[in-house]
Protein backbone atom coordinates (compact mmCIF):
# COMPACT_ATOMS: atom_id res chain seq x y z
CA UNK A 1 0.00 0.00 0.00
CA UNK A 2 1.45 3.43 -1.22
CA UNK A 3 0.54 6.73 0.79
CA UNK A 4 -1.53 7.71 -2.34
CA UNK A 5 -3.56 4.85 -2.45
CA UNK A 6 -4.92 1.23 -1.74
CA UNK A 7 -7.18 -1.12 -3.53
CA UNK A 8 -10.00 -3.12 -2.72
CA UNK A 9 -11.29 -6.06 -4.47
CA UNK A 10 -14.95 -5.78 -5.01
CA UNK A 11 -17.51 -8.29 -6.19
CA UNK A 12 -14.29 -9.55 -8.09
CA UNK A 13 -12.59 -6.63 -9.26
CA UNK A 14 -9.54 -4.39 -7.91
CA UNK A 15 -10.85 -0.32 -6.98
CA UNK A 16 -8.25 2.01 -6.29
CA UNK A 17 -9.13 3.95 -3.37
CA UNK A 18 -7.20 7.83 -3.24
CA UNK A 19 -6.52 10.13 -1.65
CA UNK A 20 -8.27 8.80 1.47
CA UNK A 21 -8.78 9.78 5.20
CA UNK A 22 -7.37 7.03 7.31
CA UNK A 23 -10.53 6.30 9.01
CA UNK A 24 -12.89 5.93 6.47
CA UNK A 25 -15.11 2.87 7.20
CA UNK A 26 -15.72 0.47 4.23
CA UNK A 27 -19.27 1.27 4.08
CA UNK A 28 -18.85 4.83 2.96
CA UNK A 29 -15.92 3.79 0.56
CA UNK A 30 -18.30 1.57 -1.07
CA UNK A 31 -20.85 4.05 -1.83
CA UNK A 32 -18.95 7.36 -1.67
CA UNK A 33 -16.25 6.29 -3.52
CA UNK A 34 -16.56 3.41 -5.54
CA UNK A 35 -20.17 3.50 -6.14
CA UNK A 36 -21.59 0.79 -5.15
CA UNK A 37 -24.62 2.22 -2.87
CA UNK A 38 -26.14 -1.13 -2.33
CA UNK A 39 -25.41 -1.40 1.34
CA UNK A 40 -27.43 0.84 3.26
CA UNK A 41 -25.94 3.91 5.94
CA UNK A 42 -28.51 3.40 8.81
CA UNK A 43 -26.97 3.38 12.57
CA UNK A 44 -23.36 3.52 11.73
CA UNK A 45 -22.43 1.41 14.63
CA UNK A 46 -23.19 -2.05 14.07
CA UNK A 47 -26.81 -2.02 15.47
CA UNK A 48 -28.59 -2.75 11.68
CA UNK A 49 -27.26 -4.51 9.68
CA UNK A 50 -28.37 -2.79 6.97
CA UNK A 51 -24.60 -2.48 5.88
CA UNK A 52 -23.54 -5.97 5.67
CA UNK A 53 -21.30 -7.25 3.53
CA UNK A 54 -19.28 -10.42 2.78
CA UNK A 55 -15.33 -9.89 3.23
CA UNK A 56 -14.22 -13.54 2.49
CA UNK A 57 -16.36 -16.23 4.11
CA UNK A 58 -17.98 -14.11 6.88
CA UNK A 59 -20.71 -11.50 6.80
CA UNK A 60 -19.70 -8.43 8.78
CA UNK A 61 -21.29 -4.92 9.41
CA UNK A 62 -18.99 -2.51 6.63
CA UNK A 63 -19.84 0.33 9.05
CA UNK A 64 -17.26 -0.80 11.22
CA UNK A 65 -14.25 -2.01 8.73
CA UNK A 66 -12.02 0.31 8.51
CA UNK A 67 -11.29 0.15 4.44
CA UNK A 68 -8.15 0.56 4.27
CA UNK A 69 -7.30 -2.39 6.51
CA UNK A 70 -10.26 -4.59 3.94
CA UNK A 71 -7.14 -5.00 1.32
CA UNK A 72 -6.14 -8.07 -0.55
CA UNK A 73 -10.02 -9.49 0.82
CA UNK A 74 -12.90 -10.67 -1.26
CA UNK A 75 -15.27 -8.29 -0.92
CA UNK A 76 -18.63 -9.25 -1.64
CA UNK A 77 -21.41 -6.54 -1.79
CA UNK A 78 -25.41 -7.12 -2.64
CA UNK A 79 -24.29 -5.82 -6.14
CA UNK A 80 -22.16 -8.81 -6.13
CA UNK A 81 -25.17 -11.45 -5.73
CA UNK A 82 -26.04 -11.43 -8.84
CA UNK A 83 -25.31 -10.85 -12.46
CA UNK A 84 -26.47 -6.79 -13.66
CA UNK A 85 -29.65 -6.83 -14.73
CA UNK A 86 -30.28 -10.17 -13.19
CA UNK A 87 -32.45 -11.32 -9.53
CA UNK A 88 -30.44 -13.92 -7.45
CA UNK A 89 -32.55 -17.05 -6.36
CA UNK A 90 -32.75 -14.98 -2.86
CA UNK A 91 -33.75 -11.25 -4.49
CA UNK A 92 -36.81 -13.15 -6.40
CA UNK A 93 -37.65 -15.21 -3.44
CA UNK A 94 -38.60 -11.46 -1.77
CA UNK A 95 -40.18 -10.32 -4.34
CA UNK A 96 -42.38 -13.64 -4.67
CA UNK A 97 -42.85 -13.76 -0.57
CA UNK A 98 -43.77 -9.93 -0.30
CA UNK A 99 -40.43 -9.46 1.91
CA UNK A 100 -40.07 -5.69 1.01
CA UNK A 101 -41.57 -2.97 2.25
CA UNK A 102 -39.43 0.35 2.60
CA UNK A 103 -36.26 -1.67 1.45
CA UNK A 104 -33.70 -0.11 3.45
CA UNK A 105 -33.18 -3.26 5.30
CA UNK A 106 -33.29 -5.65 2.49
CA UNK A 107 -29.99 -5.45 0.55
CA UNK A 108 -28.04 -6.48 4.33
CA UNK A 109 -31.15 -9.23 4.80
CA UNK A 110 -29.91 -10.53 1.51
CA UNK A 111 -26.13 -10.77 2.33
CA UNK A 112 -26.92 -12.61 4.95
CA UNK A 113 -29.39 -14.65 3.63
CA UNK A 114 -27.11 -15.63 1.03
CA UNK A 115 -25.26 -16.92 3.30
CA UNK A 116 -26.99 -18.82 5.33
CA UNK A 117 -28.06 -20.65 2.66
CA UNK A 118 -24.82 -21.69 1.73
CA UNK A 119 -24.21 -22.85 4.52
CA UNK A 120 -27.34 -25.01 5.66
CA UNK A 121 -29.82 -25.31 2.87
CA UNK A 122 -32.55 -26.69 5.31
CA UNK A 123 -32.45 -24.09 7.97
CA UNK A 124 -35.66 -23.97 10.24
CA UNK A 125 -36.98 -20.90 11.33
CA UNK A 126 -35.16 -20.52 14.27
CA UNK A 127 -31.78 -20.97 13.01
CA UNK A 128 -33.09 -17.78 10.21
CA UNK A 129 -33.94 -16.08 13.04
CA UNK A 130 -30.66 -16.31 14.73
CA UNK A 131 -28.96 -15.77 11.09
CA UNK A 132 -30.74 -12.56 11.00
CA UNK A 133 -30.86 -11.62 14.28
CA UNK A 134 -28.50 -8.25 13.12
CA UNK A 135 -30.23 -7.16 10.38
CA UNK A 136 -33.21 -4.94 12.14
CA UNK A 137 -36.57 -4.85 9.52
CA UNK A 138 -38.87 -2.48 10.95
CA UNK A 139 -41.31 -2.81 8.44
CA UNK A 140 -42.63 -5.70 7.73
CA UNK A 141 -42.48 -7.83 11.05
CA UNK A 142 -40.01 -10.15 9.70
CA UNK A 143 -42.98 -13.07 8.21
CA UNK A 144 -42.41 -12.61 4.87
CA UNK A 145 -38.86 -12.41 5.24
CA UNK A 146 -39.04 -15.97 6.86
CA UNK A 147 -41.34 -16.89 4.45
CA UNK A 148 -38.79 -15.90 1.54
CA UNK A 149 -36.01 -17.47 2.91
CA UNK A 150 -37.64 -20.75 3.29
CA UNK A 151 -38.66 -20.22 -0.91
CA UNK A 152 -34.87 -19.49 -1.73
CA UNK A 153 -33.75 -22.31 0.38
CA UNK A 154 -36.50 -24.72 -1.63
CA UNK A 155 -35.44 -23.19 -5.09
CA UNK A 156 -31.63 -23.75 -4.00
CA UNK A 157 -32.81 -27.18 -3.15
CA UNK A 158 -34.52 -28.13 -6.64
CA UNK A 159 -37.96 -26.65 -5.71
CA UNK A 160 -39.11 -28.85 -2.83
CA UNK A 161 -40.20 -27.17 0.15
CA UNK A 162 -39.67 -29.11 3.10
CA UNK B 1 1.13 5.30 5.94
CA UNK B 2 -1.97 5.61 7.66
CA UNK B 3 -3.26 2.47 7.83
CA UNK B 4 -0.11 -0.69 8.37
CA UNK B 5 -2.28 -3.75 7.57
CA UNK B 6 0.46 -5.90 9.60
CA UNK B 7 1.37 -9.30 8.22
CA UNK B 8 3.39 -10.75 10.83
CA UNK B 9 3.21 -10.19 14.77
CA UNK B 10 6.93 -8.86 14.35
CA UNK B 11 5.58 -6.82 11.51
CA UNK B 12 3.20 -5.25 13.78
CA UNK B 13 5.90 -4.64 16.67
CA UNK B 14 8.11 -2.95 14.12
CA UNK B 15 5.19 -0.72 13.17
CA UNK B 16 3.90 -0.02 16.63
CA UNK B 17 7.84 0.65 17.62
CA UNK B 18 8.15 3.05 14.82
CA UNK B 19 4.61 4.34 15.91
CA UNK B 20 3.97 3.67 19.42
CA UNK B 21 0.80 6.40 19.71
CA UNK B 22 -0.68 4.61 16.75
CA UNK B 23 -4.63 2.81 16.75
CA UNK B 24 -3.87 -0.39 17.37
CA UNK B 25 -7.15 -2.04 15.38
CA UNK B 26 -8.52 -5.63 15.94
CA UNK B 27 -12.14 -5.98 14.35
CA UNK B 28 -13.17 -2.61 15.36
CA UNK B 29 -16.29 -3.40 16.75
CA UNK B 30 -15.42 -0.71 19.29
CA UNK B 31 -13.04 1.74 17.45
CA UNK B 32 -15.08 2.26 14.63
CA UNK B 33 -18.44 3.12 16.36
CA UNK B 34 -16.73 5.81 18.22
CA UNK B 35 -14.73 7.10 14.37
CA UNK B 36 -17.61 7.26 12.69
CA UNK B 37 -19.30 9.47 14.85
CA UNK B 38 -16.40 11.29 15.11
CA UNK B 39 -15.85 11.46 18.80
CA UNK B 40 -12.13 9.29 17.92
CA UNK B 41 -9.80 10.89 15.28
CA UNK B 42 -7.31 8.17 13.33
CA UNK B 43 -4.25 9.60 12.27
CA UNK B 44 -1.96 6.22 12.37
CA UNK B 45 -3.59 2.80 12.43
CA UNK B 46 -1.98 -0.97 13.06
CA UNK B 47 -4.68 -3.21 11.97
CA UNK B 48 -3.53 -6.65 13.50
CA UNK B 49 -6.77 -8.64 12.23
CA UNK B 50 -4.90 -10.63 9.84
CA UNK B 51 -1.40 -11.34 12.01
CA UNK B 52 -1.24 -14.85 12.01
CA UNK B 53 0.50 -15.49 15.14
CA UNK B 54 -2.41 -13.64 16.71
CA UNK B 55 -5.32 -16.46 15.43
CA UNK B 56 -6.17 -19.96 16.55
CA UNK B 57 -6.11 -21.16 20.11
CA UNK B 58 -3.73 -24.29 21.37
CA UNK B 59 -4.36 -26.27 24.87
CA UNK B 60 -1.07 -27.05 26.92
CA UNK B 61 -2.01 -29.14 29.79
CA UNK B 62 -4.84 -27.44 31.91
CA UNK B 63 -4.18 -24.42 30.50
CA UNK B 64 -5.57 -22.71 26.91
CA UNK B 65 -4.03 -20.12 25.07
CA UNK B 66 -6.09 -17.77 23.35
CA UNK B 67 -4.79 -15.88 20.63
CA UNK B 68 -5.76 -12.48 21.09
CA UNK B 69 -7.60 -12.18 17.74
CA UNK B 70 -10.02 -14.60 18.43
CA UNK B 71 -13.25 -13.89 17.65
CA UNK B 72 -16.81 -14.27 19.63
CA UNK B 73 -17.78 -16.44 16.92
CA UNK B 74 -14.91 -18.83 17.43
CA UNK B 75 -15.25 -19.12 21.18
CA UNK B 76 -18.54 -19.82 20.34
CA UNK B 77 -17.26 -23.54 18.87
CA UNK B 78 -17.76 -26.70 20.09
CA UNK B 79 -14.06 -26.94 21.13
CA UNK B 80 -13.55 -23.74 23.10
CA UNK B 81 -17.12 -23.91 24.79
CA UNK B 82 -16.42 -26.97 25.93
CA UNK B 83 -13.72 -26.10 27.99
CA UNK B 84 -14.52 -22.37 29.11
CA UNK B 85 -18.18 -22.62 28.42
CA UNK B 86 -18.53 -19.60 30.55
CA UNK B 87 -16.31 -17.72 27.97
CA UNK B 88 -18.61 -19.22 24.59
CA UNK B 89 -21.87 -17.95 27.14
CA UNK B 90 -20.75 -14.82 27.42
CA UNK B 91 -19.45 -14.38 23.64
CA UNK B 92 -23.19 -15.83 22.39
CA UNK B 93 -24.77 -12.18 24.09
CA UNK B 94 -22.20 -10.07 22.41
CA UNK B 95 -23.89 -7.85 19.39
CA UNK B 96 -25.21 -9.92 16.78
CA UNK B 97 -23.57 -12.69 14.07
CA UNK B 98 -22.00 -9.78 12.64
CA UNK B 99 -20.77 -8.21 15.37
CA UNK B 100 -19.28 -11.88 16.47
CA UNK B 101 -17.64 -12.19 13.18
CA UNK B 102 -15.54 -9.14 13.17
CA UNK B 103 -15.38 -8.45 17.71
CA UNK B 104 -12.49 -10.60 19.55
CA UNK B 105 -11.06 -11.05 22.95
CA UNK B 106 -8.26 -8.92 22.27
CA UNK B 107 -10.41 -6.39 21.50
CA UNK B 108 -12.62 -6.72 24.48
CA UNK B 109 -9.53 -6.37 26.69
CA UNK B 110 -7.86 -3.60 24.76
CA UNK B 111 -11.45 -1.51 24.84
CA UNK B 112 -11.35 -2.49 28.97
CA UNK B 113 -14.74 -1.29 29.39
CA UNK B 114 -16.60 -2.05 32.15
CA UNK B 115 -19.73 -3.62 30.16
CA UNK B 116 -17.07 -5.74 28.37
CA UNK B 117 -18.81 -9.32 28.04
CA UNK B 118 -15.62 -12.04 28.20
CA UNK B 119 -14.36 -10.00 31.75
CA UNK B 120 -15.52 -11.37 34.28
CA UNK B 121 -15.83 -14.58 33.41
CA UNK B 122 -11.66 -13.91 32.43
CA UNK B 123 -11.40 -12.59 36.07
CA UNK B 124 -12.81 -15.39 37.48
CA UNK B 125 -10.66 -17.44 35.94
CA UNK B 126 -7.32 -15.26 36.49
CA UNK B 127 -6.43 -14.79 33.36
CA UNK B 128 -2.85 -14.34 32.18
CA UNK B 129 -2.36 -12.08 29.33
CA UNK B 130 1.03 -11.80 27.23
CA UNK B 131 1.78 -8.73 25.75
CA UNK B 132 3.96 -7.98 23.37
CA UNK B 133 6.28 -5.14 22.26
CA UNK B 134 9.36 -4.92 20.13
CA UNK B 135 11.26 -4.56 23.06
CA UNK B 136 10.45 -7.71 24.53
CA UNK B 137 7.68 -9.80 26.35
CA UNK B 138 5.95 -9.62 29.88
CA UNK B 139 3.21 -11.50 31.52
CA UNK B 140 0.31 -9.72 33.61
CA UNK B 141 -2.79 -11.25 35.21
CA UNK B 142 -5.84 -9.83 34.49
CA UNK B 143 -6.42 -8.44 37.05
CA UNK B 144 -3.39 -5.96 37.03
CA UNK B 145 -4.01 -5.50 33.39
CA UNK B 146 -7.73 -3.73 33.72
CA UNK B 147 -6.99 -0.88 36.12
CA UNK B 148 -9.61 1.51 35.61
CA UNK B 149 -12.96 2.34 33.40
CA UNK B 150 -11.57 2.03 29.78
CA UNK B 151 -7.88 1.89 31.41
CA UNK B 152 -5.77 -0.72 31.05
CA UNK B 153 -1.91 -1.58 31.61
CA UNK B 154 -0.47 -1.28 27.80
CA UNK B 155 1.97 0.92 27.16
CA UNK B 156 2.72 2.28 23.86
CA UNK B 157 4.40 0.01 21.78
CA UNK B 158 2.55 -2.82 23.10
CA UNK B 159 -0.27 -5.15 22.11
CA UNK B 160 -2.17 -8.55 23.66
CA UNK B 161 -0.43 -11.59 22.14
CA UNK B 162 -2.58 -14.26 24.11
CA UNK B 163 -5.18 -14.50 26.67
CA UNK B 164 -4.14 -18.27 28.74
CA UNK B 165 -6.76 -19.17 31.02
CA UNK B 166 -7.20 -22.69 32.96
CA UNK B 167 -9.30 -25.53 31.98
CA UNK B 168 -11.65 -26.39 34.86
CA UNK B 169 -13.63 -29.43 35.46
CA UNK B 170 -17.37 -28.30 36.26
CA UNK B 171 -20.07 -26.48 35.43
CA UNK B 172 -19.77 -22.97 34.72
CA UNK B 173 -22.60 -19.99 33.72
CA UNK B 174 -22.73 -17.02 32.70
CA UNK B 175 -25.45 -14.25 32.51
CA UNK B 176 -26.23 -11.14 31.22
CA UNK B 177 -28.96 -8.65 31.93
CA UNK B 178 -29.92 -5.86 29.06
CA UNK B 179 -33.08 -4.08 28.19
CA UNK B 180 -34.10 -7.05 25.43
CA UNK B 181 -32.88 -10.13 24.88
CA UNK B 182 -30.73 -9.35 21.91
CA UNK B 183 -27.27 -6.71 20.82
CA UNK B 184 -27.46 -5.18 23.88
CA UNK B 185 -25.09 -3.91 25.93
CA UNK B 186 -24.52 -5.32 29.22
CA UNK B 187 -26.46 -3.42 32.32
CA UNK B 188 -25.33 -6.26 35.08
CA UNK B 189 -23.24 -9.61 34.14
CA UNK B 190 -22.28 -12.33 35.90
CA UNK B 191 -20.47 -15.33 36.29
CA UNK B 192 -19.30 -18.46 38.03
CA UNK B 193 -17.81 -21.61 37.51
CA UNK B 194 -16.76 -24.41 39.53
CA UNK B 195 -13.95 -25.86 40.27
CA UNK B 196 -14.94 -29.79 41.03
CA UNK B 197 -11.17 -31.05 41.31
CA UNK B 198 -10.82 -28.46 44.76
CA UNK B 199 -14.80 -28.18 45.05
CA UNK B 200 -14.42 -24.31 45.26
CA UNK B 201 -16.46 -21.98 42.94
CA UNK B 202 -15.01 -18.75 41.43
CA UNK B 203 -17.37 -15.69 40.35
CA UNK B 204 -17.51 -12.22 39.24
CA UNK B 205 -19.51 -9.07 38.60
CA UNK B 206 -19.56 -7.22 35.69
CA UNK B 207 -20.65 -4.03 34.32
CA UNK B 208 -21.15 -3.04 38.54
CA UNK B 209 -17.85 -1.20 39.11
CA UNK B 210 -14.98 0.30 37.14
CA UNK B 211 -13.53 -3.23 36.85
CA UNK B 212 -14.62 -6.36 37.10
CA UNK B 213 -15.42 -7.47 40.92
CA UNK B 214 -14.26 -10.99 42.40
CA UNK B 215 -17.42 -11.61 45.52
CA UNK B 216 -14.51 -13.19 47.65
CA UNK B 217 -17.04 -13.90 50.74
CA UNK B 218 -19.34 -14.81 48.66
CA UNK B 219 -17.14 -17.44 46.81
CA UNK B 220 -15.95 -18.54 50.19
CA UNK B 221 -19.54 -19.24 51.48
CA UNK B 222 -20.81 -21.29 48.43
CA UNK B 223 -17.82 -23.19 47.80
CA UNK B 224 -18.36 -24.13 51.50
CA UNK B 225 -22.01 -24.83 51.21
CA UNK B 226 -22.43 -26.87 49.05
CA UNK B 227 -22.90 -30.54 49.36
CA UNK B 228 -20.56 -31.85 46.47
CA UNK B 229 -21.31 -35.16 46.43
CA UNK B 230 -25.00 -34.44 45.68
CA UNK B 231 -24.41 -30.95 44.16
CA UNK B 232 -27.01 -29.96 46.25
CA UNK B 233 -26.79 -26.07 48.22
CA UNK B 234 -29.18 -24.74 50.98
CA UNK B 235 -31.64 -22.12 49.97
CA UNK B 236 -30.12 -20.18 53.08
CA UNK B 237 -26.66 -20.58 51.27
CA UNK B 238 -27.74 -19.53 48.08
CA UNK B 239 -29.47 -16.52 49.91
CA UNK B 240 -26.53 -15.44 51.40
CA UNK B 241 -24.42 -16.03 48.51
CA UNK B 242 -26.99 -13.70 46.10
CA UNK B 243 -26.70 -10.86 49.43
CA UNK B 244 -22.81 -10.72 49.57
CA UNK B 245 -22.39 -10.95 45.61
CA UNK B 246 -24.99 -7.83 45.92
CA UNK B 247 -23.07 -6.10 48.34
CA UNK B 248 -20.00 -6.16 46.91
CA UNK B 249 -21.17 -4.23 43.30
CA UNK B 250 -20.10 -0.03 43.20
CA UNK B 251 -22.60 0.28 40.09
CA UNK B 252 -23.90 3.75 39.49
CA UNK B 253 -26.31 5.49 37.45
CA UNK B 254 -26.30 5.88 33.98
CA UNK B 255 -28.46 5.99 31.01
CA UNK B 256 -28.60 2.13 30.74
CA UNK B 257 -29.86 1.79 34.42
CA UNK B 258 -29.61 2.99 38.21
CA UNK B 259 -27.11 1.71 40.53
CA UNK B 260 -30.21 0.56 42.43
CA UNK B 261 -31.40 -1.58 40.36
CA UNK B 262 -28.23 -3.08 39.06
CA UNK B 263 -27.41 -3.86 42.57
CA UNK B 264 -30.76 -5.74 42.37
CA UNK B 265 -30.11 -7.27 38.88
CA UNK B 266 -26.58 -8.88 40.93
CA UNK B 267 -28.69 -10.42 43.60
CA UNK B 268 -31.18 -11.91 40.99
CA UNK B 269 -28.29 -13.39 38.26
CA UNK B 270 -25.52 -14.59 40.89
CA UNK B 271 -28.61 -16.82 42.73
CA UNK B 272 -29.64 -17.79 39.27
CA UNK B 273 -26.64 -18.68 38.25
CA UNK B 274 -26.11 -20.45 41.32
CA UNK B 275 -29.44 -22.80 40.78
CA UNK B 276 -28.46 -23.77 37.33
CA UNK B 277 -25.20 -25.23 38.55
CA UNK B 278 -26.40 -26.58 41.74
CA UNK B 279 -29.83 -28.43 42.75
CA UNK B 280 -31.88 -26.47 45.53
CA UNK B 281 -32.34 -28.77 49.10
CA UNK B 282 -35.31 -27.54 50.68
CA UNK B 283 -35.05 -30.06 53.46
Amino acid sequence: MSNDFYTLNVNGEDHQVADSWAGESLLWVLRERLGFPGAKNACEEGECGSCSVRIGEEVVCSCLVLAGSAVEQEITTIEGLSAEGELSDVQQAFIDAGAVQCGFCTPGLLVTIDHLLEENESPDDLTVREAISGNLCRCTGYGRILEAVQIAAASRRGGKRE
Amino acid sequence: MPVTVARSLDHALAALEECPEALILAGGTDVMVQVNKGSMSVDQVVAIGRVPELQGWNREGDWLHLGAGVTYSEMMSKEISSMVPALAQASRTVGSPQIRNAGTIGGNLGTSSPAGDTLPTLFALEAVLTIRSAAGIRKLPINQFVVGVKQNALQPGELIEKISVPVLEGPQEFCKIGPRNAMVISVASFTLLTDSKENRVRSCLGTVGPVPIRPTEAENLLSNGVNWEKNEVSSEVLEGFASLCAEVAQPIDDHRGSAAYRRHAIKILSRRAACRIFSEDNT
